[in-house]
């Protein structure tokens, strides 16, 4: 029963949150309800019984997208002029609504194999031996060490003062 | 009337629409930016929700979600240099007046 509660406050707020973000003028203030929406996914994830990714998504999107996306914000002085809309603003709000009904109508109609199993308690250690253990994805964390190292460098060489 | 796989997908489904409007409506880049992130979160709902109801043993769905914050992290990061480096030259970043190469 508190799950569902919890699920549902944490589905309003963040849908909330996110309609914020796309509608408001004032482009930092749509920058702290992206945090907000960052934070209701965090307990999105808790109510689903992942805990490790809950902490992840507090340190890596709150914590630095969060804080990135406002340094943009005040290094670009385009805050008084706002967020405004293009000419697409009607056609971008179909192909939504449009998408939207789609995805609902596969996801409502489709049979999932649905497993009867109770969640890990945990979930540190196992994503840990899946990770890093025999058999796992050991290449893939050195190949995103690489993505992450290249992704440094090219922010620094593209910020750099000439 | 239990919460299951289907409210968290079609939650997972709103939140990525409400990206992609404002991803394809809006003139700020860093506004499209901001989408971008709403609907990679977007996904992330999605796959976790499978890994716990589908195969709530195998953990493959957090696994993916991991990877997906690295390279979201990643594309943050670069995406926000290439915004400001093109401030300094331009003095703008209203992507409808950013078209030096638009047919």
């Amino acid at each position: 029963m508190g799950l569902e509660i919890a699920f549902w406050i944490l589905a309003v707020i963040g849908i909330g949150a996110a309609l914020t973000v796309v509608l408001l003028r004032d482009v930092f203030r749509a920058a702290l309800c992206l945090v907000l929406c960052f934070l209701t996914v965090a307990g999105i994830y808790i109510t689903l019984s992942a805990d490790f990714l809950a902490a992840v998504q507090v340190l890596i999107y709150v914590g630095a997208i969060g804080v990135l996306v406002i340094l943009a914000i005040m290094m670009t002085r385009e805050i008084q002029r706002g967020s405004l809309s293009n000419k697409l603003r009607i056609p971008a709000f179909v192909v939504a609504i449009l998408f939207l009904g789609v995805v609902s109508f596969a996801v409502i109609n489709t049979p999932w194999q649905l497993a009867d199993v109770a969640p890990l308690e945990t979930t540190t250690p196992a994503l840990a031996g899946k990770l890093f253990g025999e058999g796992g994805f050991i290449l893939p964390v050195e190949i995103a060490a690489v993505l992450i190292l290249a992704a440094i460098l090219g922010a620094i060489v593209l910020v750099r003062e000439k | 009337m239990s919460i299951g796989l289907n409210h968290y997908l079609i939650l997972s489904a709103i939140l990525f629409s409400i990206g992609l409007y404002g991803a394809l409506a809006k003139r700020n880049a860093i506004v499209i930016l901001m989408s971008i992130e709403i609907m990679l979160n977007a996904v992330n709902i999605a796959m976790v929700a499978f890994s716990r109801y589908i195969v709530p043993l195998l953990l493959t769905g957090q696994v993916f979600v991991i990877f997906i914050m690295v390279v979201a992290a990643a594309e943050a990061a670069v995406g926000l240099a290439i915004i400001i480096a093109i401030y300094r030259s331009r003095e703008t970043i209203d992507v409808t007046k950013i078209d030096l190469m638009k047919w």
